[in-house]
């Protein structure tokens, strides 16, 4: 690249964060600090059963044995947990029967997002449990749903009218001890999302949460849990984006899902959150845990992001194939610009027979970032003719910075067959003088050859958030070339 | 239409083309003719406003404006259109795609509309026949697992549908068997009218029995050292570069 390019590059990376702003909205937050006092506190603010309280409490005497771990491929200044707020909900905290009732400023931040409930009600028939900071304060289409016997709801209200459910699959997938984030999410998680779909019930729309951090200081634990019964199936759409912000922000989110026999999810995330400013200064601390288990035989989990956000990203969307001919499926697309890090992959556990798996990994490295993809396939004695295909391709964007591939495979069994793709390109100055001598400016010549790296995956969005995702990757990758 | 004044210009501080003078008017088809290094495709580079390259001095004026002040997509948002010598690869981004980007982007540059994707289709379906292109051709990723003679081929259905004022075709006829050839200068041919220009940049003469010029001008170490009708085509043809690297082109042209 000459010089002039690379300086119009540094112009465009320097654009800021498109979704920053900070919204003002009473919010009503726990003081500063853990300990067991302030779970019950938290647990009491929500009228919780005696169940979630053990079960909170349990977690969080484990959560004090643990260390946090360090083996990603990150750096970070050490989080002090004491320092962070563990509940922050809104203070107008409405039971809602139409968008009317919502507070306007809240529907007003959705509309400079884009992402207005009202016109996904009408437009887009999606039914949206809306996360405002810790508290849903908005759910739709649930009528409907109820019609089928499909639950979706937030995780409190779950709790409250549901605890029987709840009592048996929370922790079931991901347990309190699994590691160091999931058990501080199991202490002190706030909300979340429930979904619940009944046997032989296809859900009719997509289910859709759009999460939000909003009170500065404060950590952010979402935990998600969908269960789809035999002969059912669903697609579950998750989607964020945050303010700018000074301190370094943690979330620590954990997702379960279980599929019964002949059942499938899809569950599809777009995540924007604040990735820091062009320093590297703010941003996301993004540690999640999610993980789905095909419990029964036929069944079918698909896992597909678009990771543009966050300065630091720890997420590794896993399926665990117990069921015999079960499949899981992992498409992938992170992004990184600036000082962002990410270390995501997948794990793909064999343990029932004729289990399938599919891992499709995109990752993009631009400005100062460090991307890295860490995937484990791991074929169980019992996992009779398992099958893998794990395709893990690099984009680099410039030369400083780093993308990195660390794959793992444990096979137990000889009959399992595994297919591994690797590649590492850089977006080739040929390919933009072309485009360029198309008409077609720089930054959409990237915009261009990145989406259609990203092809693949993104085939496997619902059509609508693939809009969306390109837009955001556009958006994330102005002037990233150099 | 152009006219380039004594244009110096290089890359990597190697000088390639040492005083290019060239005049080209609306409705001429030039052939520029060579031998390998004398600087062929660094004039079709310069003239598209690859960064790469360095002009060291010299005008090029194009339509009354500056051309080298313009970026490379400005240039061809003005109307010049650069057929690859190798056309290049771009994975997962559709022929249909590319090109109704650049036909829009062109479009809004000019203040016009962009067009729906009816009217989009309906044009590029129209120009296909031009190239003889399948249509299954249109989903493909641009240029991915092209034949050369595809690519080749795919270059002149992005110019037939981009209408170039002024069209470079950089060793076009390289990589062609025959069929292709003829499918390719027919397609070139169609598209002259009296208000573009087209400039040919081949090593063989071959090309110029499908697509006749008005003007053939020798290169040969970064300088135009002569230039004729379509006639001098033949004669180096028939003499070879070698004369022209001996200096003896003076020669070969009187005989």
């Amino acid at each position: 690249m000459s010089s002039t390019e690379v300086s119009r590059i540094e112009e465009l990376a320097n654009k800021e964060y498109k979704y920053g702003f900070v919204t003002d909205i009473e919010t009503d937050t726990l003081p500063k600090g853990l300990n067991e006092d302030i779970i019950r506190q938290l647990s009491a603010k929500k009228n919780e059963p005696e169940f979630m309280l053990d079960w909170r409490l349990k977690a969080y005497r484990h959560w004090l044995t643990m260390k946090e771990p360090h083996w990603a491929n990150v750096k970070y200044s050490p989080v002090n947990y004491q320092d962070l707020s563990y509940y922050s909900a809104p203070k107008k905290k409405p039971t809602l029967k139409s968008l009317d009732e919502v507070d306007p400023e809240l529907l007003d931040v959705y509309k400079k997002l884009g992402i207005s409930l009202d016109e996904q009600k009408r437009l887009t028939g999606v039914a949206v449990d809306a996360v405002f900071d810790s508290v849903s304060v908005a759910t739709t289409f649930k009528d409907k749903l109820n019609e089928l016997g499909i639950i979706f709801c937030s995780f409190s209200e779950a709790v409250k009218n549901h605890p029987e459910l709840v009592k048996k699959y929370l922790g079931s997938v991901v347990p309190y001890t699994d590691n160091f984030y999931a058990s501080l999410n199991s202490a002190v998680f706030s909300d979340g999302s429930f979904a619940y779909i009944p046997k032989g019930v296809r859900c009719p729309m997509e289910l859709s949460t759009y999460f939000r951090i909003n009170a500065a200081n404060t950590g952010q634990f979402e935990r998600t849990l969908i269960v789809a019964e035999e002969d059912s199936y669903v697609s579950y759409l998750e989607g964020c984006t945050a303010p700018i912000r000074d301190e370094n922000q943690l979330h620590a989110a954990v997702v379960e899902l279980i599929a019964l026999d002949n059942a499938q999810i899809k569950y599809s995330t777009v995540q924007n959150w604040y990735p820091g400013d062009k320093e590297g200064k703010g941003g996301i601390y993004n540690f999640v845990t999610k993980r789905g288990i095909c419990k029964g035989e036929n069944s079918k989990i698909s896992w597909t992001q678009v990771e543009t956000g966050s300065a630091i990203t720890w997420k590794y969307p896993s399926c665990i194939l117990q069921g015999d001919n079960s499949v899981g499926e992992f498409y992938s697309v992170a992004l990184t610009n600036n000082w962002q890090q990410a270390d995501t992959g997948t794990k793909m556990i064999h343990l029932g027979k004729n289990t399938r798996s599919t891992i499709i990994s995109k990752g993009i490295s631009a400005g100062k970032s460090q991307n890295s993809y860490r995937g484990l396939v791991k074929i169980a004695k019992k996992a009779e003719n398992a099958r893998n295909f794990s395709q893990c391709d690099s984009l680099l964007l410039g030369d400083k910075c780093g993308a990195h591939t660390f794959p793992y495979l444990e096979i137990n069994n000889s009959s399992a067959k595994m297919e591994h793709e690797a590649t590492t390109s850089k977006i080739g100055e040929d390919q933009i003088f072309y485009l360029n001598q198309r008409g077609i400016s720089t930054e959409d010549a990237i915009g261009l050859v990145v989406n259609g790296y990203c092809k693949e995956v993104f085939a496997e969005l619902p059509m609508e958030f693939a809009v969306e995702a390109q837009k955001l990757l556009s958006v994330s990758l102005e002037g990233s070339v150099g | 239409m152009l006219e380039i004044k004594n244009l110096h210009a290089g890359i990597e501080g190697n000088e390639i083309l040492k005083g290019i003078n060239l005049k080209v008017n609306a409705g001429e088809m030039h052939a520029i003719m060579g031998p390998n290094g004398s600087g062929k495709s660094t004039l079709a580079q310069v003239l598209a406003g690859r960064e790469e390259y360095e002009v060291i001095s010299g005008e090029v004026i194009y339509n009354g404006r500056n051309l080298l002040e313009l970026n490379t997509e400005d240039r061809a948002r003005e109307g010049i259109f650069l057929a690859f010598q190798y056309p290049v690869e771009i994975p997962g981004v559709s022929n249909t795609n590319l090109l109704k980007t650049a036909l829009n982007e062109i479009r809004k540059y000019r203040g016009e509309e962009e067009l729906d994707t009816i009217d989009f289709l309906s044009l590029i379906k129209e120009k296909m026949k031009l190239v003889e292109l399948d249509q299954k051709f249109l989903s493909r990723s641009v240029n991915e697992g092209f034949s050369g003679g595809e690519k080749k081929r795919n270059e002149i259905f992005q110019m037939a549908v981009m209408q170039p004022k002024l069209a470079i075709l950089d060793e076009t006829d390289s990589g062609l068997d025959i069929d292709a050839l003829k499918i390719v200068a027919n397609g070139v041919n169609k598209l002259r009218t009296k208000d573009n220009a087209t400039i040919l940049v081949t090593h063989y003469q071959r090309l110029l029995n499908y697509i006749v010029p008005d003007f053939v001008h020798v290169l040969y170490n970064g300088k135009i050292v002569k230039s004729g009708g379509k006639e001098l085509a033949l004669k180096l043809e028939e003499k070879g570069y070698d004369w022209v690297k001996n200096g003896k082109l003076e020669e070969v042209v009187n005989q």
